[in-house]
């Protein structure tokens, strides 16, 4: 990939405008630039949820998310590459997750884009644990979510 | 070798990290798993659905049937809830 790959775990907020002119600043051959942020939502099937902890495994995050993004590089022609993923207690309407992917054209910028939710969601260890009026409780994972990761297996 | 736990792994088992030394005989991950599970209440706790646990081995994901020789940190946990 001819262009800049940034992963950062952290627990301070991100600029999403400020994030996408660090990725495009000095480039032309940049045609698209598709973002996908994640929001701590405030409810959970009908249930409110006063706040989030993320709580992740510090060394094998930054590894794993590493290695998805080399997958993605491999299957699409991307021109950069930013993931940012906070860890910390979080209200509902907060910032959790920022992916950039950077193309020529959209096409690769949105599958890239795509791909690397449905993994992070599924294969870098972050856990999150809910808090609501009946108490705490870790989120359990969602079938949904594996089968959406399942469909980008190459066969 | 190091163990870390996290989640509610980690709460079950009351601490996010130990050094241990099993036995030899105990030569795979789902070996580790059902022999920790042997070690007090609070570990079958952690364990006792082995087939929801998952582990890494050097900060990769592996299968229950991987090698643990050799391994300098190994982690249970549970599904990831990420992103």
């Amino acid at each position: 990939m001819s262009g800049p790959v940034t992963i950062r775990i952290q627990e301070d907020d991100f600029d999403v405008a400020r994030e996408i002119a660090g990725l495009t600043k000095g480039r032309t051959d940049i045609g698209a630039v598709v973002t996908f942020s994640g929001i701590c939502r405030g409810d959970e099937d009908s249930a409110r949820i006063s706040a989030l902890t993320l709580e992740h495994y510090p060394d094998m995050a930054e590894e794993e998310i590493k290695r998805h993004v080399d997958e993605a590089t491999s299957r699409w022609p991307l021109s950069g590459v930013t993931i940012i993923h906070r860890v910390g207690r979080f209200m509902p309407g907060q910032n959790i997750v920022l992916v950039l992917t950077a193309s020529q054209h959209r096409q690769a910028a949105f599958e890239a884009a795509e791909f690397l939710m449905d993994y992070l969601k599924t294969n870098a260890p972050f856990w999150k644990k809910e808090e609501s009026a009946t108490g705490a409780g870790w989120v359990e994972a969602q079938a949904r979510d594996d089968e959406a990761a399942a469909r980008w297996t190459r066969s | 070798m190091k163990l870390k736990y996290f989640a509610w792994v980690r709460e079950r088992i009351g601490k996010a990290e130990e050094t241990i030394e099993p036995p030899a005989t105990v030569r795979t991950v789902e070996e580790l798993i059902a022999w920790l599970s042997g070690r007090s209440e609070a570990y079958a706790y952690a364990f006792e659905k082995p087939k929801v646990i998952r582990a890494a081995i050097d900060h990769a994901h592996v299968r229950p049937d991987a090698a643990i020789a050799g391994a300098r940190e190994i982690a249970f946990f549970p599904p990831m809830t990420g992103g």
